[in-house]
């Protein structure tokens, strides 16, 4: 890289750095999410993190510390018969494991939450297509196909000209958004035509493989204020364009998400009953974990 | 074990063939060895390439200079290259090395294996190459070849099958030799448990080897006939699953990570105490956690895998065994830790490194614990968290370790001194640019950039250029190495035997440089005392 | 290379001086594998594979005759030996985790995937959506009944037909390479070589009985290769372990053929010993797939 590209960005770290809230950009953390379960995920992740802190704090210390004050330089005279000490190495091995136990606890509540997918009031079938989403809501039939919008993917051609910053949402855009309602309970199917995809949005704490042949189970309940866009995108190497099948969903509320189904509905076929027959069954003989 | 070495002709007896075909035809531990390094070094240098180019086309959010496939191709073969050409066969080449000289052997047990087992990389890895100029491109279904995707590859796909079955070849034959040589060649007075930990690391290394390298094999010959001869074992139409793929995968990918982490414990346990003037602290506890760590590595292999779908109870299992491996590396880097605490630091470059080594793969355990909580990881899997995690244990952890030992070793192998000031400058160099390198990439993951993609959202834009840009500060650094390497080996101030004032062990009973043919007549058991594991100030043994 | 002029010296280990056959073993598998690659890909034909093979086994006479040359020249002490001995001895545990794959590939269909095709388990969801007419069995050529058959159909081999035949023939095997083992121990060199051509025959016979029933499956029963997960799981045990009984029993051979030139002593036969601990992994893997392909 040139002299000039490398001051540039050196800049623009110094800039960000001494004035964070200015540039939203330089994202350091995972999002809370929108659902119970997320935020649990991001509690969990938090807590995962100070205890390595904590530890990093204890180990690191203890090892500048040696190195500070156990220079030979600084007349250091080794002590070569310290090559055991039982009581220190049982600590050692013992702590870690109390350790890991009190991570674990919580870790195995939340695993098993995330698993209970029963009693769900709204089952949305996705699959994945090299490259794009397939969306259909079974009990009603309405389907969706989901691309990356136009102004992406022309943008996003091997030497388009066009400046990505000038996209909006590049690469996270779609042409049809996969569209939910707040405050239900929604189970997702996810299967793939061809390959191994991931469906995958942050803000739910989401991330199901989708695996051609099989059906994965995920399930979400987005909080009633949590209306808006959320983005995420394929999280499987799925070929050439796995970086540009985004997923976007547009979370509405109840209300609005009926209404917004009804005129798909009337837009396209009506319902096939055998689906909605189906997903009943299908609910009866779900697993409870 | 009363023996000593005899070789084919007792009246020439330093005779080698010159010219290529000493190279070729070679059964010396310490040529092969030496060809084993110079491979890895090539490899390093061709992955770490590849690695550039992903970098560069990272730099910036936009397709600035390579078609996605091609960009796939660069993931997938860097990885391949770094892991099967750059890591496994530099840690073979120091065992070559360096087992017979620290056990006392005068040779590798089955010379002319070890041969065999060198010269399958080089074609190996021609196989490989040879896919970017075939209809399709080289592989780019990522370095874990799963499937279908990679079925869809073109005509490099049954060349990189049967690269991966020539390196497992070799991988075995290797892992054999070091067995062997280990068990059999041991001289007189040299237990178990007097052996220096590279050795003990790397007997515990070649048994993970032969127990995976051939579950690689099968995985991949599997795939070979689902393309080519209509099996169906990963195909749900017939009653095959892809999932089992990576099942079969991981049981070889995770015992395959500490295939290339557990020889950089050795080496560390052999640094820290000479430059601590200072024996280990609690070897036996450091063999037993190696050993320890082995045996888990064999049931964890599904936290790749959390998101896959698996029953609950497989997730429960596979997270709770995984956090177990924290323990028994935990009793390692506090027995580091321990062994520096009253000593009589100095900071050579080997130290540099592998201090280095002991901060910043803690940080890669810590994120690998991090990933191991499987609701967590549902949202750090598949992005650049993980590749963050991954790089912090495999390039400050067996890279910076593979240094650090061959800056260890270098003098007793070449009979000269190298440029300090130099190698510290790589140290300092190589260090600071790695965290640019990688540590923006934990950012990068948690606020949600996939990996394995050539093109990323304005958002990810401002850490990715900090990433490359310490990318390519490391790249340059790395230039320093085969500088300094090659002036070491062309000339320099004299190495003593005992090159470093605290070194213990029995290569450094030898002179420097090694003879070609060493303890053709076995180390005394006094010598084996002097410089053991369990030596102390007074000479004798503790 | 260079011949040896020293008279053996049995306290030293023997160490080579330099070999030709790693590096023409290593050109050989390129080609071979280049031609394999080739073959399949449709660049040309096997003419190259065939080169590679040829060159494999020049390799292999090679190496081999300059080992046993040595051998017999007496340089190699009990050191050598025991490496040799463990040598094979990791060997063998290679070959046992390369056949614990797809034995992995057989229980993992048989007991997950697919019952969860079938929609048992997590898995409900599949049947319903994906594959309605599909009830997990085994066993199965899968929802899509691949295979050769227009109809879907496919028939299996019965066990207890010339596979159990085929279990006792390999079993007598490894009592014959027993006893031929304690007679070689015993110094009595001809039930050595009456029970090692015995077991190499039984060896031969077991090949081509496993040859005849592959000809019957892929004829007449519409089992082969493509037959779902049955035929992969199926052809892929019991080919590789066809192809290795198939090269035990020429390893037999060649061991025979070492006995009747006076090779092996009662104390030092590390080549009768190798073969013969690998034909036992034959036989062992052989059990295995007795019960868990064809049995039950
Ligand atoms: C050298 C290689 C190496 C090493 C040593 C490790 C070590 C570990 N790894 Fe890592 N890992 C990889 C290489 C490695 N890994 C690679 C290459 C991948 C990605 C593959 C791919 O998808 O392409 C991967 C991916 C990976 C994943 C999957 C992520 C995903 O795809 O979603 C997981 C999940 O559990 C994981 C976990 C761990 C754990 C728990 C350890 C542990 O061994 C770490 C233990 C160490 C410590 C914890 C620090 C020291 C301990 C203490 C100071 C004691 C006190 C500590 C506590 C009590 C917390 N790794
Ligand atoms: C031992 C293993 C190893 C090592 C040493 C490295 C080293 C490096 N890796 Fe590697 N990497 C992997 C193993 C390794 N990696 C694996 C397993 C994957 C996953 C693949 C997959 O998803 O399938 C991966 C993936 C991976 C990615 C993600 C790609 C993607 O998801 O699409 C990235 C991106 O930054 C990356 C970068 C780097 C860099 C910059 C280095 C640097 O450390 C390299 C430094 C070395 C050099 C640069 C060479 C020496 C110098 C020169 C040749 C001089 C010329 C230099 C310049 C022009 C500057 N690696
Ligand atoms: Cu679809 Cu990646
Ligand atoms: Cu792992």
């Amino acid at each position: 890289m040139n002299m000039k590209k490398l001051a540039t960005a050196i800049a623009t770290v110094t800039v960000a750095l001494a004035s964070p809230a200015a540039f939203a950009a330089w994202t350091l953390n995972m999002t809370p999410g929108i659902t119970a379960i997320s935020r649990r995920v991001y509690d969990l992740h938090m807590i995962m993190y100070w205890w390595c802190v904590a530890i990093a704090i204890f180990v690191f210390g203890w090892m500048i510390y040696s190195l500070v004050r156990f220079r030979k330089s600084q007349g250091a005279v080794p002590d070569t018969k310290l090559v055991h000490n039982t009581k220190a190495e049982i600590i050692w091995t013992v702590l870690p494991v109390l350790i890991l136990i009190i991570m674990a606890v919580p870790a195995t509540r939340t695993l098993i939450e995330t698993d209970d997918a029963s009693k769900s009031e709204l089952t949305i079938r996705i699959t994945g297509y090299q490259w794009k989403w397939g969306y259909q809501y079974v009990d009603s039939g309405v389907e969706v196909l989901s691309t990356l919008d136009h102004a992406s993917n022309a943008a996003r051609q091997l030497g388009s000209g066009i400046d990505p910053t000038t996209v909006p949402d590049y690469l996270l855009n779609v042409d049809h958004p996969l569209v939910v309602p707040a405050g239900v309970k929604v189970r997702l199917l996810i299967s793939a035509q061809d390959v191994i995809h991931s469906w995958w949005v942050p803000a739910l704490a989401i991330k199901k493989d989708a695996i051609p042949g099989f059906v994965n189970e995920a399930w979400f309940k987005i909080d009633t204020d949590k209306t808006g866009l959320y983005r995420g995108q394929c999280a499987e190497l799925c070929g050439r364009d796995h970086g540009f099948m985004p997923i976007v969903i547009d979370v509405r509320s109840k209300a609005d998400f009926e209404a917004w189904l009804k005129t798909q509905q009337a837009m396209q076929r009506p319902a096939d009953p055998a689906a909605a027959a189906v997903a009943t069954a299908g609910d009866a003989a779900a697993p409870t974990g | 074990m009363a023996y000593s070495a005899t070789a084919e002709s007792h009246d020439h007896h330093d005779h080698r063939p010159s010219g290529i075909w000493r190279w070729l035809s070679t059964t010396n531990h310490k040529d092969i060895g030496t060809l084993y390094l110079i491979f890895a070094g090539v490899m390093f240098f061709v992955g770490g390439s590849m690695a550039m180019v992903i970098r560069l086309e990272l730099f910036k959010p936009g397709m600035q200079f390579v078609d996605p496939a091609f960009f796939n191709s660069m993931t997938t073969v860097h990885a391949l290259a770094m892991i099967f050409g750059g890591v496994m066969p530099a840690w073979v080449g120091l065992a070559n090395w360096m087992i017979p000289l620290q056990v006392g052997a005068p040779d590798m047990a089955l010379p002319r294996m070890n041969n065999f087992s060198f010269w399958l990389l080089p074609f190996a890895f021609t196989l490989l190459l040879i896919g970017f100029f075939v209809p399709g491109g080289a592989p780019a279904g990522g370095w874990t070849l799963y499937p279908p995707l990679v079925l869809q590859g073109g005509d490099s796909f049954p060349l990189a099958v049967f690269a991966i079955h020539l390196m497992g070849a070799s991988s075995i034959m290797g892992a054999i030799n070091v067995i062997v040589t280990i068990m059999n060649m041991r001289a007189p007075g040299m237990t178990l448990l007097r052996m220096p930990l590279f050795v003990w690391t790397w007997l515990i290394t070649a048994y993970l080897l032969i127990a995976v390298m051939p579950v690689l094999a099968g995985a991949v010959t599997m795939l070979l006939t689902d393309h080519f001869f209509g099996t169906s074992f990963f195909s749900a139409s017939g009653g095959g699953d892809p999932v089992m793929f990576q099942h079969v995968f991981w049981f070889f990918g995770h015992p395959e990570v500490y295939i290339l982490i557990l020889p950089a414990f050795g080496v560390v346990s052999e640094v820290i105490p000479t430059f601590s003037r200072k024996p280990l602290f609690g070897y036996e506890a450091m063999v037993y956690a190696t050993a320890s760590i082995a045996f888990l590595s064999f049931i964890v292999w599904a936290h790749h895998m959390f998101t896959v779908g698996m029953p609950l109870a497989g997730e429960l299992f596979f997270m709770l065994s995984t956090m177990l491996i924290a323990i028994p590396t935990g009793v390692k880097v506090f027995n580091w830790s321990a062994t520096m605490w009253k000593g009589s630091l100095t900071f050579e470059p080997p130290m540099l490194f592998c201090l280095a080594f002991l901060f910043l793969f803690t940080i890669g355990g810590f994120s690998g614990l991090m990933l191991a909580i499987a609701p967590a990881d549902f949202q750090y899997q598949d992005t650049y968290f993980v590749v963050a995690h991954f790089h912090y244990v495999l390039v400050p952890g067996s890279i910076f370790t593979i240094i650090a030992a061959v800056y260890y070793w270098l003098p007793k192998w070449t009979g000269h001194m190298y440029n300090m000031t130099l190698a510290k400058w790589h140290f300092w160099l190589s260090t600071i640019f790695v965290n640019v390198l990688f540590f923006p990439q934990h950012f990068l993951g948690l606020a949600g950039m996939p990996r394995r993609i050539p093109d990323y959202a304005t958002q990810f834009a401002d850490w990715n250029m900090v990433s490359s840009i310490g990318g390519f500060g490391f790249g340059l650094s790395q230039l320093l190495f085969p500088y300094i390497v090659i002036k070491c080996i062309r000339g320099g101030e004299k190495a003593a035997a005992r090159v470093w004032e605290g070194a213990h062990g029995l290569e450094w009973e030898l002179p420097s440089p090694t003879p070609y043919h060493t303890w053709e007549t076995p180390p005394s058991i006094a010598l084996i005392h002097k410089g053991g594991e369990h030596w102390t100030e007074d000479g004798d043994d503790a | 290379m260079s011949q040896s002029h020293a008279p053996p010296d049995s306290s030293k280990y023997y160490l080579p001086h330099g070999t030709p056959w790693p590096i023409i073993g290593s050109v050989a598998l390129f080609t071979t594998m280049l031609g394999v690659a080739a073959w399949l890909n449709e660049w040309f034909g096997p003419e190259m594979f065939a080169l590679g093979l040829t060159l494999l086994a020049v390799m292999f006479v090679g190496w081999f005759r300059t080992v046993i040359g040595e051998n017999q020249q007496g340089v190699y002490n009990l050191d050598v030996d025991r490496s040799f001995r463990m040598g094979m001895i990791w060997f063998i545990f290679s070959e046992v985790m390369f056949f614990a794959a797809f034995f992995g590939a057989l229980f993992y269909s048989r007991t997950l995937s697919v019952p969860w095709i079938g929609g048992e388990g997590v898995k409900v969801f599949d049947k319903i959506f994906l594959w309605q007419n599909y009830d997990a069995a085994w066993p199965t050529n899968g929802p899509a009944h691949l295979g050769p058959r227009a109809d879907g159909s496919f028939e299996v081999i019965p066990a207890f037909g010339v596979p159990a035949l085929n279990t006792a023939i390999l079993l007598t095997s490894g009592i014959t390479v027993t006893i031929a083992h304690h007679a070689l121990k015993a110094g009595n060199r001809t039930v050595l070589k009456v029970f090692l051509a015995l077991t190499f025959l039984l060896g031969f016979l077991f090949v081509s009985l496993q040859a005849k029933e592959y000809g019957e499956a892929y004829m007449h029963k519409g089992l082969q290769l493509s037959t779902g997960i049955y035929g992969s799981t199926f052809f892929m045990l019991t080919g590789f372990h066809g192809l290795h009984v198939t090269i035990g029993a020429i390893m037999l051979t060649i061991i025979w053929l070492r006995t009747l030139r006076g090779h092996f002593t009662p104390t030092r036969h590390f080549g009768f010993e190798a073969v013969a601990w690998y034909w036992h992994f034959v036989d062992v893997v052989w059990l295995g797939l007795f019960i868990f392909v064809y049995w039950i």
